[in-house]
């Protein structure tokens, strides 16, 4: 029989602040996170907005050696595992280190420190290049990082699935968990792609919101006036651990991960199939994985990115998998607010997942004033919603067809099914 | 501002120690904590503030900070 696991720490930051707890106040006051950028002059790009971090200390996490050697999609990763971990309680050492593992994904990796690299390699040569240039820069180093931080010598993996990186990384770690190759893993997806090569790439496919002169009201899902999304960045860490383990040592338990699903489109590089019958496929694996029924879910965190596409696909495949109950079934896109963090998104949506459930709160949708007539579901718009939830569908899909969906749910030791 | 002083300048940055920690004879690895790549990292800041060039052979040399002062100097024609 396959281990249960359980989520014990949340770490967070994001657009809406620092910490996980000053993410979710941001999200249940309906506050949007999304500026005009200043991590670079962005005045001749299509797009010059983004969620940021704001007021981010990193030197709260790293030393001033580190800041100049990481990328910042390595720190927030640190900072969020950080808080994660002294939030669990888990205390690594002699005895279960190397049952403890580390995955943490992101889509793009060190892509600003990349760009500064390639014009100091123009500019004044390759005698001029650090030598802490590549393990500043690849994508695995966030997960190497964490786990020479905290002497975790388990697993360590990275997952590269673009906007699905955290939640493959999240469904990676219940994998090995409840497989047993892990008693604990810190888990979760960050990214730090505020940066001139992403705006000009997205703004070249033409994926990116350009409401420059609204920004508070550039991400917009399943509203009518949507226009792309927003970038956005920041990172989500959960710390998952096996249910005895965790019991045994006496830890709080936020909530379980019930059920994973993972498909492919095999369609298009960026644009989801009329229908998205991979979501459709992917929701009832994630059902069927964790034994519920359609109707046993009371929230879903959408994916919901404010594309043209996304919003209705998703749309049809949530009324495809629920049928009749998808008109009462809550489902809201807290990218609204966050913007889209890439390989982060699925990290921070499992960690909001998770508060959902803790608080019996759901974060609303905030900028649907006009809601697509393609797009009619209930959205929570504007306004956070009060309402117990015992489980939460978390939504990720990312470019290359890749669909990863996550079911968490309140614990409860005994289950009678 | 002495290459002492400048030297001690570089190296505090460039390895996040303290004024104190650099003695003449500290060595990077064993008393200041540095690896290969900080010291590979800590000479190119050096090859670029004193514009002098140091090949690898006269780096594996280099193991103190008084060592990394007399090379400076030398290079730059200011002993012997």
């Amino acid at each position: 029989m396959r281990k249960r696991v359980v989520i014990t720490g949340l770490g967070a930051v994001s657009p809406l602040g620092n910490s996980a707890a000053q993410t979710w106040e941001g999200l249940c006051a309906g506050r949007p996170g999304i500026a005009v950028v200043k991590k670079f002059d962005a005045s001749g790009y299509r797009t010059r907005i983004g969620g940021e971090l704001k007021n981010f200390d990193p030197l709260l996490f790293v030393n001033a050696k580190e800041r100049r050697r990481y990328d910042d999609f390595i720190i927030y990763a640190l900072a969020c595992a950080e808080m994660a971990v002294a939030d669990s309680g888990l205390v690594i050492g002699r005895g279960n280190a190397d049952r403890v593992g580390v995955i943490i994904g992101t889509g793009i990796g060190g892509l600003a420190m990349i760009e500064n690299a390639k014009e100091t390699l123009l500019n004044r040569g390759p005698q001029a290049i650090s030598p802490f240039l590549v393990p500043g820069v690849i994508a695995n180093l966030a997960a190497g990082q964490v786990s020479i931080r905290f002497g975790a010598k388990g697993p360590i993996n990275c997952t590269v699935t673009a906007c699905s990186s955290g939640g493959s990384a999240i469904g990676s770690a219940f994998r090995i968990i409840s497989e047993g190759y892990a008693e604990a893993v810190i888990a979760g997806g960050t990214e730090a792609a505020i940066t001139p090569l992403a705006f000009a790439g997205f703004g070249a496919m033409r994926a990116l919101s350009t409401n420059n002169d609204r920004p508070e009201a550039a991400s917009r899902p399943f509203d009518k006036g949507r226009d792309g999304f927003v970038l956005g960045e920041g990172c989500g860490i959960l710390i998952m651990e096996e249910m005895t383990a965790a019991l045994n040592r006496g830890a709080r338990i936020y909530a379980e991960v019930a059920g994973l699903g993972e498909t492919g489109d095999a369609f298009h590089i960026a644009a989801p199939p009329p229908g998205h019958e991979g979501a459709v496929r992917c929701m009832e694996l994630a059902l069927r994985d964790a034994g519920m029924k359609p109707a046993d879910i009371d929230y879903i965190n959408a994916h919901g990115t404010a594309t043209p596409l996304n919003d209705i696909y998703e749309t049809q495949a949530i009324k495809r998998v629920f049928g009749e109950y998808s008109r009462s079934l809550p489902v809201s896109s807290t990218k609204s607010m966050t913007g889209h963090l890439l390989g982060g998104a699925g990290g921070l949506e499992a960690v909001i997942s998770v508060m959902a459930i803790t608080y019996g709160t759901i974060p609303p949708t905030i900028n649907l004033d006009d809601p697509d007539p393609e797009c009619d579901l209930d959205y929570v718009p504007h306004i956070a919603r009060t309402k117990e939830i015992r489980s939460v569908m978390s939504n990720s899909f990312g470019f290359g067809g890749v669909n990863v969906v996550l079911i968490f749910r309140q614990f409860e030791e005994r289950v009678d099914r | 501002m002495s290459i002492e002083e400048r030297v001690i300048e570089i190296i505090m940055e460039q390895l996040g120690v303290t004024k104190e920690e650099c003695v003449p004879e500290a060595a990077f690895m064993d008393d200041l904590g540095a690896d290969s790549l900080d010291i590979v990292e800590l000479i190119m800041a050096m090859e670029e503030n004193f514009g002098v060039e140091i090949s690898d052979e006269e780096l594996m040399k280099i193991r103190t900070i008084q060592d990394a002062v007399d090379f400076i100097k030398r290079k730059r024609g200011m002993v012997n």
